[in-house]
């Protein structure tokens, strides 16, 4: 038991798959300007990672080599399309303002590269834990994303008025900056940095190191 | 061959390898099969909720757009309408288009589009535009069920420009309720002048047609005299001229004459 939490744990911060591996920022950048576009987003990823991962976990022993990835990608589609259909259904207000996002899951790394790196080799069970933990971990860093986005850029969170803006006669000015694709680089960038900080393990080796000025001078 | 029982059939070919190709392809079969069968059934029983939404959707936008049109919404709220329909009508029966989508039509592109739009016999194009589109959007505003008023959007060539209005007439298709200039490019502080809502508001209560049903209402130079004169505007005599020409095209026999007549006799 303590050995199958660790696939659940591993992934909220040690091996985040945003921070660490830095996969599916172009979504991350996309749906949060808003907390509920984040929240219906990391929801989203989360039930399609962990359909996906189990599946390819179920019939891992009988893909065949060759096909491997388009066999992968027709489950992970699939689970994508359903999904979208389900939010276009019971949810059109939002999936409208996720337009193409919920569709690109597809493409985001993070679900393919839990599908090849982990539930190809693993038990259905340790997969599903793996892809939950994934699920959150990729959903904690949007949520605190979205979150700052959303209170600095419209004074709101989930649309509630947390800040009064200055054109209500309140003190708020927001900061249009943070509804705009560039401060989730902003925002990302702050986090790896205290993440790292707090953890130096993550910190990769430089791939070059710089010569200072005085071996510069000789060479 | 000679064993035949599916299940020894199908664990054969798992325990075959995995680069076997009879294996590589009926697994490629069955997952892409299986997928599709998921993909379909979603599709088919999410249908009548996307459905539903769609139309949800289209209603709104027809009502947002009903509410930027300029003084609707003092039609709207003064005349105490309950409920509000868009027909696309065919303009040469006067009956109603059930075919296309009144939310979607796109009228001036219908009428700017020679594929689609419907040549004016020179004598009756009395408004100066030339070709028109075979359908026109009518907006009905109903009360307690019966037709309270019909808003029909015309347009016709004034001094310098195409003038586009609504005009909406009482349930009788006689009596002018309102007349509202959405789009001009009249001689400002002149021509332009008919945006005012001071010589809009002469409008309402105005007769169109005499009782032989000849069409009679006319800008008039200075003051209006019958009911089915209208103040002009002082030096802007063409202009007025380009309305009076705008209605009578619209409310004649090539504009929404078959309709209006079919309105009359309580057809709609």
């Amino acid at each position: 038991m303590q050995h199958s939490m660790k696939y659940l744990v591993d992934p909220l911060v040690k091996s985040n798959p945003v921070t660490v591996h830095i996969l599916g920022i172009c979504s991350a950048l996309a749906v949060t300007t808003s907390l509920s576009t984040a929240l219906t987003m990391s929801a989203a990823l989360t039930v399609v990672l962990m359909l996906s991962s189990a599946s390819i976990s179920a019939i891992r022993n009988h893909i065949p080599t060759s096909i491997r990835l388009i066999v992968q990608i027709t489950i992970i589609a699939s689970l994508v399309i359903v999904m979208d259909m389900f939010l276009r259904a019971f949810a059109f207000e939002m999936s409208k303002r996720l337009s193409i996002f919920v569709g690109l899951i597809v493409t985001n790394c993070l679900v393919l590269g839990r599908a090849e790196a982990f539930a190809r080799q693993n038990p259905v069970w340790p997969s599903l834990l793996d892809a939950l933990g994934n699920g959150l971990g990729y959903s904690a860093i949007l949520l605190i994303v979205g979150a700052i986005r959303e209170l600095f850029g419209a004074g709101a969170l989930l649309g509630y008025q947390v800040f009064p803006l200055i054109e209500n006669g309140g003190w708020f000015q927001p900061l249009h900056l943070m509804l705009l694709a560039p401060s989730a680089f902003f925002i990302l960038g702050f986090l790896v940095w205290v993440i790292r900080v707090w953890r130096p393990e993550q910190n990769e080796e430089p791939e070059f190191n710089l010569l200072s000025s005085r071996e510069k001078g000789r060479s | 061959m000679s064993d035949l029982n599916p299940f020894k059939w199908w664990q054969r070919l798992l325990a075959r390898p995995n680069d076997d190709l009879l294996k590589t392809l009926v697994v490629a079969f069955l997952v892409a099969f299986t997928a599709s069968i998921f993909v379909s059934l979603a599709a088919v029983y999410l249908r009548p909720f996307h459905v539903a939404n769609l139309e949800q959707e289209r209603q709104a936008r027809m009502a947002a757009m009903i509410a930027t049109l300029p003084g609707m919404e003092d039609i709207l709220s003064s005349s105490g309408v309950d409920a509000m329909e868009v027909h696309l009508v065919d303009l040469s029966t006067g009956a109603f288009a059930t075919h296309l989508d009144a939310g979607t039509y796109d009228q001036r592109a219908a009428a700017g589009d020679p594929e689609t739009n419907v040549e004016i016999p020179s004598d009756a194009d009395v408004a100066g535009i030339k070709q028109r589109a075979p359908y026109a959007p009518v907006f009905i505003l109903r009360k307690d069920d019966d037709v309270h008023l019909i808003v029909l959007p015309v347009r016709g060539v004034g001094y310098q420009s195409m003038i586009y209005a609504y005009l909406a007439l009482n349930a009788d298709g006689n009596t002018i309720a309102g007349l509202t200039v959405y789009e001009q490019g009249e001689t400002p502080g002149i021509g332009a002048r008919v945006l005012e809502p001071a010589w809009q508001a002469l409008w309402p209560g105005k007769q169109v047609a005499d009782e032989s049903g000849a069409v009679q209402i006319t800008v008039v130079r200075g003051e209006a005299t019958s009911p089915f004169e209208v103040d002009g505007i002082s030096g802007a005599t063409r202009t007025g001229n380009g309305v009076s020409n705008m209605l009578h095209f619209w409310l004649g026999d090539f504009g929404f004459g078959p309709f209006l007549e079919r309105l009359r006799e309580g057809e709609i």
